[in-house]
């Protein structure tokens, strides 16, 4: 093994998270950085020529290569767990940028209550309102505590939304059940794409409050406080799975990696393929590198005084699984914390409205929507309900493209191919379009994550096995949203709606979004946490981990900028206390 | 070394379009008097007028307008199978396989190379039967999982843009309405609601004015 000379920080990761870091520590000290990442490098020209819907949304060019590693998936510990042997329910994208590179840029933050879920509910409906084998978690920080980065955060996308609750003040026209903020959103709210605009209408007629969705996806030029500017979205319609033509979508590569390339302290190796975080195994126990093997396929170790691990939520918790990091979360015991509270979204198409008028579906962008959140706040009153957390509804007007668009039929139509499909489908392909929800996911002592005992990666490592299913409360939430947004989709006029058919068991063909958190949790204890709320390792003070599986449980908002918010609280804390003198934060 | 296979494609099959031959030099059928013929790059020529065949019943030339045959589906789905999706490159086929639940996704060993050369073999010889004895053999194999990708395929060669050999002469964004990769809609994107806004398609190489090299053309 070659061993390289020790630098003072190594990142391992070179998406959101892991760049973020890598500017802030880069730029405000000399701190000599390496950020490690496994998938290619990126540019900004790649994406001058990115728009072929067939190798990028079909056949997914810019995700993780499974060849090479994916990982398994059983519902419940009795099943035998079998790979994921192609994409599906979520997206982890590969290469410098990650699936930040490829997102939609929908922007809203967490809901205040989110951060303190445990405690709020308890005192809120009673400890039995949580269902029996719940895993929820406080997460050991307040909304309050954390709002100043969320600025910070919509100060660097440029963020464009109307805001809905401007230092308590309601806003209409904006969330009105979203948590305080101190500023208003950085650029105003993007055009509205036809589709969203009747939803918008519909919406509000029958008493909701639909609002413009935060986006990351600029509405017009901006300046961010690092000087990086933009132009605004042109609404060509090609944003998830495809990196940004003309860079008005927020993208590591573009609001990053510029600052990072100009610092002579910070290099970013691609191709490098981390396997191993080592660390000293005494009293005073600290991590002392990591091993990789690099671009030329040679393994190599590169000692570091700092580690911050930042790939991605399943690739974080395995990293310390295979290192031996920590104890691995046991469900029949319940010790262990390596693993536990892994959570997705209740995500899906709760209604699919057939209309007769045509929508223009090609123009818009995956973050120009109209969404409501009446079902989505902290205060809602849950006496006639059955399930406990909510979700909120979106008309994203996301740009459609033929080959995934084309075939999207009503029930009553039962041909799928010949003349007769032909004839609908192409009658319908300009006519249709879905209503989603997106709900919060609890944690439960029964969907966690641990190494495979039977498949293995490229090199030989055992895969991280997902178990993972939908419990009552998200069947119950997913049948309470359905008949909401086939009510809306009515009230929009359409001709026929089909509506989601209900959830069953976990399924990952389908997608529902690339938001699956947790593995390696914060929270104010090493009893249930894996790191602290400064996402600092309880057992070895020089490794933070970064990213969505630090979060104890999934709420409904998309989780990049609160992801984002706590890499500048620990980049501040770093910098303010950590460096002065190294050891326990909290 | 395989024989060099060549679909004959010709006019009074297809009716004035554009083709793409293999050097991707666009040829129009119409105004040529003799039929071009397409280098294969995967299926034997038998195989691919199958493939033409059984394509153009999932979606038919008909009153609703023009169909995979004259999208050029099955050279789309030549070049497909020749390339890494063919061959399965980035998808986990690590042992051992076994039979899961649909929830987990397909799990065979097979790539769809393999899938097709066996599909095919049950169709022999269809190249040759009435439209109706067609539909009517397409019906038996339907619930396959070589069905499945024929026409998940078909609509991919009918939609996806032409670099790929598929889509000839943007008929299929002709049809449903798509404009294909397009710089702006600034100006656009919130007007025209309920109404149909149609602008001429573009391919990406028009577009973008690039050379692009699509995916089934790397090695």
């Amino acid at each position: 093994m070659k061993t390289l000379p020790a630098v003072d920080a190594v990142i391992v990761g070179g998406g959101w998270a892991g760049l973020l870091m890598a500017k802030e520590l880069g730029s405000r000290t000399s701190l000599n950085i390496i950020v490690l990442e496994r998938g290619p490098s990126r540019e900004l020209s790649d994406y001058a020529t990115d728009m072929d819907e067939l190798d990028y949304a079909i056949r997914l060019r810019m995700m993780q290569d499974l060849s090479k590693e994916t990982v398994t998936l059983r519902h419940d510990i009795t099943q035998r767990a079998l790979p994921l042997r192609q994409h599906g329910a979520f997206l982890p994208g590969a290469g410098v940028g990650g699936s930040g590179e490829h997102w939609n840029a929908q922007v809203p933050r967490f809901l205040p209550d989110c951060f303190e879920l445990l405690t709020k509910t308890t005192e809120k409906f009673g400890a039995n309102t949580l269902p029996e084998d719940h895993a929820v978690r406080d997460w050991g920080i307040t909304y309050n505590e954390l709002e100043p980065y969320y600025t910070r955060v919509d100060k660097l996308l440029g963020t464009s939304g109307n805001a809905g609750n401007l230092r308590g003040k309601l806003i209409d026209g904006g969330n009105i059940f979203e948590g305080w903020r101190s500023e208003e959103y950085p650029t105003p709210p993007t055009k509205m794409p036809y589709f969203s605009a009747l939803f918008r209408d519909a919406a509000k007629s029958l008493g909701y409050h639909p609002y413009p969705a935060p986006s990351a996806n600029i509405s017009q030029s901006y300046t961010n406080p690092d000087g990086i500017s933009r132009g605004g979205c042109t609404y060509c319609g090609f944003c998830a799975k495809f990196g940004c033509m003309v860079g008005a979508k927020a993208q590591p590569t573009n609001l990053l990696l510029p600052i990072i390339q100009k610092r002579k302290n910070v290099s970013l190796r691609t191709g490098a393929w981390v396997r191993r975080i080592l660390f000293d195994a005494t009293p005073k126990s600290v991590a002392g590198g990591v091993t990789y093997i690099d671009a030329a396929g040679e393994e190599t170790f590169q000692p570091a005084s700092l580690i911050f691990l930042a790939s991605w939520t399943l690739n974080n918790t395995r990293l310390l699984l295979l290192s031996g990091i920590g104890e691995p979360y046991n469900p029949s015991t319940g010790r262990g914390t390596v693993g536990s509270n892994l959570t997705h979204a209740v995500g899906f198409g709760a209604a699919t409205a057939f209309f007769d008028q045509p929508l223009n579906r090609f123009m818009g962008s995956g973050s120009a929507g109209i969404l409501f959140s009446d079902f989505d706040r902290d205060d809602l009153d849950r006496s006639s309900l059955n399930f406990i957390r909510g979700g909120y509804f979106a008309a994203r007007g996301y740009g459609f493209q033929p080959i995934g668009a084309f075939g999207v039929l009503p029930n009553s139509i039962k041909a799928t191919w010949g003349s007769e499909w032909k004839k609908a489908s192409v009658s319908y392909y300009d006519r249709t379009a879905t209503i989603g929800f997106a709900g919060e996911h609890l944690a439960y002592k029964t969907n966690f994550m641990d190494l495979d005992p039977a498949y293995k990666d490229a090199l030989g490592d055992p895969l991280l096995r997902l178990t993972l299913d939908w419990r009552d409360n998200e069947r119950k939430m997913a049948k309470f949203a359905t008949p909401k947004a086939v009510e809306v989709a009515r009230a929009m006029g359409a001709r026929e709606i089909n509506p989601f058919p209900g959830l069953r068991s976990y399924d990952a063909v389908h997608y529902n979004s690339t938001h699956i958190q947790g593995g390696t949790i914060m929270g104010d204890s090493p009893a249930y946490s894996v790191v602290s709320p400064y996402l600092q390792h309880w057992q070895l003070p020089n490794l933070f981990i970064l990213g969505g599986s630090t979060f104890p449980q999934n709420a409904s908002a998309n989780p990049t900028p609160t992801i984002l918010a706590f890499v500048y609280r620990t980049a501040d804390v770093i910098i303010d206390r950590y460096l002065k003198n190294p050891g326990p934060l909290a | 070394m395989r024989r060099r296979h060549f679909l004959t494609l010709s006019a009074a099959t297809l009716g004035g379009v554009l083709v793409y031959s293999l050097d991707r030099k666009a040829a129009v059928l119409a105004a040529q008097h003799k039929p071009v013929r397409v280098p294969l790059r995967f299926f034997t020529e038998t195989e691919a007028l199958i493939v033409a065949a059984a394509g153009s019943r999932i979606s038919p030339s008909d009153e609703s307008g023009p169909g995979a045959r004259e999208a050029g589906v099955a050279i789309f789905i030549d070049r497909q199978l020749a390339g890494s999706y063919g061959r399965d490159r980035f998808r986990y086929t690590q042992p051992p396989f076994e039979e899961a639940p649909r929830e987990l996704g397909y799990q065979g060993s097979a790539t769809p190379r393999q899938i097709y050369r066996d599909g095919l073999k049950d169709l022999q010889g269809f190249h040759f039967l009435t439209p109706a004895a067609q539909d009517e053999a397409l019906r038996k194999i339907e619930s396959t999982l070589f069905f499945a990708l024929l026409r998940q395929n078909t609509i991919e060669g009918m939609f996806c843009d032409p670099i790929h050999g598929g889509n000839a002469g943007m008929i299929g964004w002709q049809l449903v309405g798509f404009p294909g990769p397009r710089m702006s809609y600034f100006d656009e994107v919130d007007k025209h609601y309920g109404k149909a806004f149609r602008p001429k398609p573009m391919s990406l190489r028009q577009t973008t004015g690039a050379k692009i090299r699509p995916s089934e053309d790397e090695p």
